[in-house]
């Protein structure tokens, strides 16, 4: 009963991937399963600040439709989701309310920055007194999306890459 | 300071509407005072979204400052364009070429109609119906595709410069935008079936958030909120600008004052910029599409007001110039901000549930009213 790592105890969560050395092959392939199912549910908690959440509308809508690749159970509630799409600025008085809707989220939670302004606070990056350079500053993120606002695809190629992520075990 | 959600005294609850919430459309927080379900105070809180744009722009050029304009209202990005460097023409006493005054209103128009659409989608889904949210944005790519064949981007254009436009258009421009005309026409009628005369639909906004012309005056509204009321108070009829005087279209205004009239005032909006439009698509004079300016731009010491009609109302631009390459002081007058502030004037005595509906027709652009 060697195979469970001994900073188990400190994540309690069940599933939670681990680079195993030496870890049974039951365990490796439960974490593989649970993996593989999680990266194709993930929903997304709605939540966009300025311009990218129209983007990322248009990504939810008809023409680019991400439902094809499970995201489509957008939630109000950061309680019933799985990924937060940082769609626009943070500024300073944003920024405590970014990190208690991510502390709301039930672990495993993800995070995509969507944009340059989420990024590195972009255009707004110099001359400003109230952005917040990065929502990265506030909370961990996954995936970082270029673009000003990043085109659909670009999103969609960055929820690709977070599940391929999750499915590889490393977020 | 923000009241803590509880109940006052008097018995009211206190409760918070934002800022993280899908019908705010952005990052708007609304401290609501209820006496049962009934509104008795909203006081909205604002800033989540301030990026300091005006003070951002004091330390940028003349051609600079107008990209970050297009962050401000996206939905409208190539109006807000439009007021910043007809304000710059203004001060500058540059003459633009007509090729270029007509792209700038075929443009406008078409940004009016997406921010329209987008309008109709998102509030029919703040009402609850979700059907309507994925029409609009099937027509709304059309428009996108057209912008991005000639501006290069879907929502923030950054295609008016002082002096014309960045770039001629695109070949295939005229074609795609008779295309598009064509095929509107007959998915307007198709809204107008899907929701218009919905029974549910009407019953969620048919006297509901009632505002007089006379509070819509004081409250300093524009655009659709204020001719929902019946005040006329187009800024294209009014101080018409480009070519908007040579042009056949009526000014929309409804005498309700309440959540529909302001429902019919963008549909039938909607109907006049496709009339624009046709009027325009086919008399693109020839010539140049950008006049010739300096390299670096100076406008003279003094201060300088220009306004156009963006899709939620008058937005102006004022710069105060030393002198120099850059403005000493930028304040824009967002339409939003007044809108916004006849809210809790519109949403008194009205039950909770209305309060989203009254906030749809306002059709609010956060970014634009904290700037």
């Amino acid at each position: 009963m060697d195979v469970v790592p001994q900073n188990m105890a400190d994540k309690p969560f069940p599933g939670e991937v681990h680079p195993t050395a030496g870890g049974g092959i039951l365990v490796t392939k439960l974490d593989e399963v649970i993996n593989w199912a999680r990266s194709n549910s993930l929903w997304p908690l709605v939540f966009g600040t300025s311009c990218c959440a129209i983007e990322m509308m248009s990504t939810a809508a008809a023409k680019y439709d991400w439902s094809r690749f499970g995201f489509e159970v957008a939630r109000a509630t950061p309680r019933q989701a799985d990924v937060i799409i940082i769609a626009g600025t943070i500024v300073n008085k944003m920024a405590p309310v970014l990190k208690r809707l991510y502390d709301q989220m039930a672990d495993p939670k993800y995070v995509i920055a969507m944009g340059a302004c989420a990024t590195s606070g972009g255009p707004f990056f110099y001359n400003t007194y109230s952005v917040v350079k990065g929502a990265d500053h506030v909370i961990p993120v996954d995936v970082y999306v270029a673009g000003c606002p990043p085109r659909p695809e670009a999103l969609l190629h960055a929820l690709i890459a977070l599940q391929k992520k999750i499915r590889e075990g490393v977020s | 300071m923000i009241q803590e959600v509880g109940t006052t005294e008097q018995g009211e609850l206190v409760i918070n509407l934002g800022p993280q919430h899908p019908s705010t459309h952005g990052v708007l927080h609304l401290v609501i005072t209820l006496s049962g379900e009934t509104i008795k105070k909203v006081e909205p809180h604002l800033g989540y979204i301030h990026r300091s744009i005006e003070k951002m722009c004091e330390s940028l050029s003349y051609r600079q400052f107008i990209y970050v304009t297009s962050r401000m209202d996206y939905l409208s990005s190539h109006i807000n364009n439009h007021g910043c460097a007809l304000c710059v023409e203004k001060g500058m006493q540059i003459e633009v070429p007509p090729r270029a005054k007509v792209i700038r209103v075929l443009m406008d128009e078409l940004t009016r109609l997406a921010s329209h659409q987008l309008w109709w989608g998102a509030m029919a889904m703040d009402v609850g119906a979700l059907t309507p949210f994925f029409h609009a944005f099937r027509e709304r790519e059309a428009i996108n595709d057209i912008m991005e064949e000639t501006c290069g981007a879907r929502l923030t254009m950054n295609y008016m410069v002082p002096g014309g436009v960045m770039a001629d258009l695109h070949p295939d421009f005229q074609k795609k935008v008779k295309e598009f005309i064509r095929f509107f026409r007959t998915k307007i009628d198709e809204y107008d079936e899907l929701v218009t005369g919905n029974v549910i639909f009407k019953s969620r906004m048919e006297g509901i958030g009632y505002l007089s012309a006379e509070s819509a005056v004081s409250y300093g509204c524009t655009g659709p909120t204020a001719r929902g009321s019946g005040v006329s108070c187009d800024i294209r009829k009014l101080y018409p600008y480009e070519v908007y005087g040579q042009l056949q279209f009526e000014e929309v205004t409804a005498t309700g004052g309440d959540c529909f009239a302001r429902y019919m005032v963008r549909m039938q909006e909607m109907r006049q910029s496709l009339s624009i439009i046709e009027q325009l698509i086919d008399n693109i004079p020839e010539g140049e599409f950008q006049a010739k300016t300096k390299a670096v731009l100076k406008l003279p010491k003094g201060e300088f007001y220009s306004r156009v009609e963006t899709a939620r109302g008058e937005f102006g631009v004022y710069i105060i110039s030393e002198g120099g390459t850059t403005p000493y002081r930028i304040k824009f007058r967002s339409p939003g901000f007044s809108n916004l502030s006849a809210l809790d004037h519109m949403a008194r005595g009205y039950k909770i549930g209305d309060l989203v509906a009254i906030m749809g027709t306002l059709d609010l652009v956060i970014p634009d009213i904290d700037r």
